[in-house]
């Protein structure tokens, strides 16, 4: 087994020739990553990979309907192809009708760098990055602070062809690097997205994490209770992001979401908030860019292996404050009888007038008295019925008080909704990108703004710090 | 010497299409590039995981997959620092050049720390030699040698059994197998191979009032389990009973009163109660949260090494250990990924903390002797970490049934199931909810409430039990999706417990909660 000299879209041609099924789909993903990791100010578990994934769905037609077969292999060079073919075909064969069978997409135009070599990241990406670091952790050495983080950067070149003629590439650069610092009982977090650490300051996030730990001086104990709250864009994310994994048309329309109208159908149309707030995403969101089309590796839930290749257009899920679109397959669309809605790998809050909406530190400067959180965390879902959400606030709460932040309250759990949440939205900031705290393993392209929220409900203290 | 986990034949051999791999003239390539790059110590992991999943939707086939992750890793320490560094071409070549990714990443890793300062050097600590161990888990029936048709055939029989009774509406069954074969090399000279079966199965039906729109859910509460297919034609759990049972409890709960917030006695189900223990003794007992080294992401824990030996964590009914020895336990093995023997030791005895779970470079850095072999990948692109082993509540010898920790309650809960989780970054304050709850009024079951979650801080929560159920009440639950470490990584875990009666314990009605 070698996968040396095996180019990624011959494997696609040559598993495309070998297939003698009714249809057939190929995807190449090729994956390099690279990570440091550090915890007291010293690097810990670091490193590099390289992998490779091969993905046949092969489709057999049968007097029921059409049966689908999904076989995956990492490490396939050209010579495994012949075996993973055949198994895809023997899986489709043995599994019966798919529900979602859909007539495989055909292709116009091949991605023009569809026979090009995979795009790689390595440990070079850090060359800039790690210096800095390395005089982060002497910084934060001789304060008298232990610095915390991760930093990872991930590049996965998809090929994918059919054998009805897609031939489609899409690269997709994923980085992360996020800072916590602990300095005498006292935690802060900060965080980014990146698509390449070029735009990565490390002085600049260890002075933001300098200022919430000189917040943190002083301590405030805080009973539970609801309270106007100022929710950063990253904790936001991660509300917003929970929102959007659980707008599946197919589940609003039987019933079993809190987007489900009593009576039957659903919320498309009702106002969730009396805010000109845009939820949206958009493949080609700039800084965001992912996918314009679909990459499915296995059916479930709001993903068909059938529409694999189907253009991802910019959607609106709430617009101007309505519900406006809830995600579909072609399959569950047709279905429904709502329209055909792929959720692309990004998500965008902002509301109509960017130019006039503030920043955080200018909501703070127009807050009487509110809580000030940092990030949000081991956010579960509590009733699907009502979006109940419950989680902790972590590294950081803050009470503000005339305009001033004025120390460091306790943490807190909190039980809220975030479609109750965006009806109690009372002032929002200006959109930016952000780093969601809880989800950035599988979701890091968001931006959101900083809102002013109305009795948060922070439902017990956590005695976490 | 430790026991040896192989001493004892396996039931099965090692697949041979793992054992065709080049698995040791590909650990020999990595190990020999290591040694002469001048590196204290490197360790070689090819593993091949294979995963297959099958979800269905009222009775109809809605997905499934069949993938194998394959590939190698090279570990070193060179300078007191880790380098790792994980490929996928099954050549010597490759594994010799990865060997140098990985002792160019501790290089870079040595240099920075060196940079800021210093930092603690990693040693590692001591470890018999294993020499070409082998050890394969409990089960019968693989499942990858059960026709695929076989398993979506059962599911939907299942499925449409759930979907004729009354009152249902929609169903979902999902099924994940994996089979996990490891071989392990290292530069002290231990060699093992091994294998493992596991499997999870899931039920959940649906009852949709299209009128008003309210809706209920419940779910099968038989355990992942480390078995084969064996598992699914009832061989360690009664599925025609529960599934008989879910039309009738479901049709209950549609119909049952909203629990009213305050405090209750808690009888808590081994179905439910696997999952606090998982979250509020299993986590807080990793060494290297205890340390800080998961403070960024997973968290630390309250459980400080400062007080091991002498922290009340619990009533003195509260006898937890960790186990990898354990059959059919999801985190189950004969060795770990360090080349260290498994083995079960005391985490909690009469309610004070004494162990923790390590792996070696914990176990040097606070001098605890040998590592109690917990250190985990999820794949073979991931660096080993400190992962949980099965951590249990024990028994108590002579202990009640579950209908005997209802006695003598005059207004509590029954708690049947686990459903949602949570609970903070040092492991204090937690939020969970269940399948089902039943009130219990003067020792007796009252019929079930609905919208209920019990809230607590884990050293009042364990610090309230007042009575452990005896051995008949025993269940090993567990989990396929333990989240740690960054990059992230999953693992599957088993947790051994009895029913238990825990007194005056916040409950909440998720209803209020959420404004309504």
């Amino acid at each position: 087994m070698t996968t040396r000299n095996n180019a990624p879209h011959e494997l696609v041609e040559r598993a495309l020739e070998l297939s003698r099924a009714d249809g057939c789909m190929v995807l190449v993903d090729e994956e390099t990553t690279a990570n440091l990791r550090w915890a007291g100010n010293a690097l810990t578990t670091n490193g590099v990979t390289r992998g490779r994934r091969v993905t046949v769905i092969a489709t057999v037609d049968g007097t029921e309907g059409t049966a689908s077969g999904v076989v995956a292999r990492e490490a396939v060079g050209a010579a495994d192809l012949e075996e993973l073919v055949r198994a895809a075909e023997a899986t489709a064969r043995d599994a019966g009708p798919a529900e979602d069978a859909q007539p495989l997409l055909s292709g116009e135009a091949a991605s023009p760098d569809f026979t090009a070599p995979p795009a790689e990241t390595s440990i070079a990406v850090f060359d800039a990055f790690a210096p800095e670091l390395g005089a982060a952790f002497a910084r934060a050495r001789s304060l008298g602070q232990a610095l915390y983080g991760f930093a990872r950067h991930e590049l996965t070149s998809t090929y994918l062809g059919s054998s009805t003629g897609l031939r489609l590439r899409h690269d997709q650069p994923t980085g992360t690097v996020e800072f916590n610092a602990k300095s005498s009982g006292t935690s802060a977090w900060v965080g980014e997205a990146t698509r390449d650490f070029s735009g990565i300051d490390v002085a600049a996030l260890q002075s933001q994490l300098d200022e919430r730990l000189a917040w943190g001086k002083r301590k405030i104990d805080l009973p539970a209770g609801r309270y106007e709250t100022l929710l950063p864009p990253s904790a936001l994310a991660d509300l917003m992001i929970y929102l959007a994994w659980s707008a599946s048309g197919r589940d609003a329309v039987e019933g079993r979401t809190v987007f489900s109208r009593p009576g039957g159908g659903t919320k498309l149309g009702e106002r969730l908030t009396g805010l000109p707030l845009t939820l949206r995403s958009d493949p080609a969101a700039p800084g965001l860019e992912c996918a314009p089309f679909v990459i499915a590796h296995s059916s479930g839930g709001d993903q068909s292996v059938f529409d694999n290749g189907l253009p991802i257009a910019p959607t609106d899920w709430i617009r101007e404050g309505v519900l406006n679109d809830l995600t579909t397959t072609r399959h569950s669309a047709a279905l429904t009888g709502l329209p055909v809605r792929p959720f692309a790998d990004n998500l965008v809050l902002e509301s109509a007038d960017q130019a006039a909406a503030p920043s955080l530190a200018e909501l703070v400067a127009s807050t009487e008295r509110a809580l000030l959180l940092t990030c949000i965390w081991y956010i579960r879902e509590v009733d699907p019925a009502t979006l109940l959400l419950t989680g902790l606030t972590r590294d950081g709460v803050y009470l503000v008080e005339n305009g001033q932040v004025v120390g460091e309250v306790n943490n807190f759990r909190f039980n809220e909704s975030p479609v109750d949440l965006l009806s109690r939205i009372t002032e929002v900031g200006r959109t930016e990108q952000t780093l969601p705290r809880e989800w950035s393993d599988y979701f890091s392209r968001a931006a959101m703004p900083a809102v002013r929220v109305s009795d948060f409900n922070m439902s017990s203290v956590s005695q976490a710090s | 010497m430790p026991p040896t986990p192989s001493s004892a034949p396996p039931a099965h051999p090692v697949d041979p299409l793992f054992l065709a791999l080049p698995t040791h003239r590909l650990a020999d390539a990595a190990l020999d590039r290591a040694r002469r790059l001048g590196v204290s110590h490197a360790d070689f992991r090819l593993e091949r995981v294979r995963s297959a999943s099958w979800r269905l939707r009222d009775a109809k086939l809605a997905g499934s997959a069949d993938s194998v992750q394959l590939g190698f890793a090279v570990r070193v320490l060179l300078d007191g620092a880790w380098g790792f560094a994980a490929g996928v071409e099954l050549t010597e070549q490759a594994a010799a050049e990865v060997a140098e990714q990985a002792v160019a990443v501790a290089r870079l890793s040595a240099r920075i720390s060196a940079a800021a300062g210093g930092g603690d050097r990693v040693e590692l600590a001591a470890e018999p030699v294993h020499r070409d161990a082998v050890w394969v888990s409990s089960y019968r029936i693989n499942p990858f040698e059960v026709p695929d048709a076989e398993k979506t055939a059962l599911l939907a029989d299942w499925s449409a059994a759930l979907l004729a009774a009354d009152g249902v509406s929609h169903v979902t069954a999902t099924l994940l197998t994996v089979q996990e074969n490891k071989f392990y090399a290292d530069t002290a000279g231990t060699v093992t191979t091994q294998q493992r079966i596991r499997l999870n199965p899931e039920l959940e039906a649906l009852s949709v009032d299209e009128r008003t729109g309210a809706f209920e859910s419940m779910r099968t509460v038989a355990p992942p389990a480390g078995r084969g297919w064996e598992y699914l034609l009832g061989e360690g759990w009664d599925w025609a009973d529960e599934l008989g049972r879910i039309p009738g409890y479901l049709a209950e709960k549609v119909k049952a009163p909203s629990v009213e917030p305050g405090r209750y006695d808690l009888v808590i189900d081994p179905t439910n109660l696997w999952l606090t223990i998982h979250e509020s003794i299993g986590h807080a007992t990793e060494l290297d949260r205890a340390l800080g080294y998961e403070a960024a992401y997973a968290g630390t824990s309250f459980a400080t090494f400062d007080q091991l030996g002498t922290l009340k964590y619990g009533s003195e009914l509260m006898h937890v250990t960790g186990d990898r020895t354990a059959e059919h336990g999801l985190a189950t093995i004969g060795y770990d990924d360090e080349g260290v023997a498994t083995q079960s030791w005391d985490l909690i005895r009469d309610g004070i903390l004494t162990g923790y779970q390590l792996d070696r470079g914990m176990a040097h850095l606070k001098d605890l002797g040998r590592s109690n072999g917990c250190a985990f990948a999820d794949s073979p692109a991931h660096v080993p970490v400190q992962r949980m082993a099965n951590v249990s509540l024990q028994p108590t010898i002579d202990g009640p049934d579950t209908e005997g920790l209802f006695e003598g309650v005059e207004n509590g809960l029954y708690i049947v199931g686990d459903r949602s989780w949570s609970i903070d970054m040092q492991r204090y304050n937690f939020q969970f909810t269940g399948q089902r709850a039943y009130a219990i009024k003067n020792g007796q079951l009252a019929g079930q409430v609905k919208d209920f979650a019990y809230q607590a801080t884990t050293t009042d929560f364990w610090g309230s039990m007042t009575a452990v159920g005896g051995p008949q009440t025993y269940l090993l639950g567990g989990a396929f999706n333990c989240g740690k470490a960054q990059p992230g990584q999953v693992a599957a875990v088993s947790h051994g417990c009895p029913s238990a009666l825990f007194q005056q314990v916040n409950v909440l009605n998720t209803q209020q909660e959420a404004g309504h």
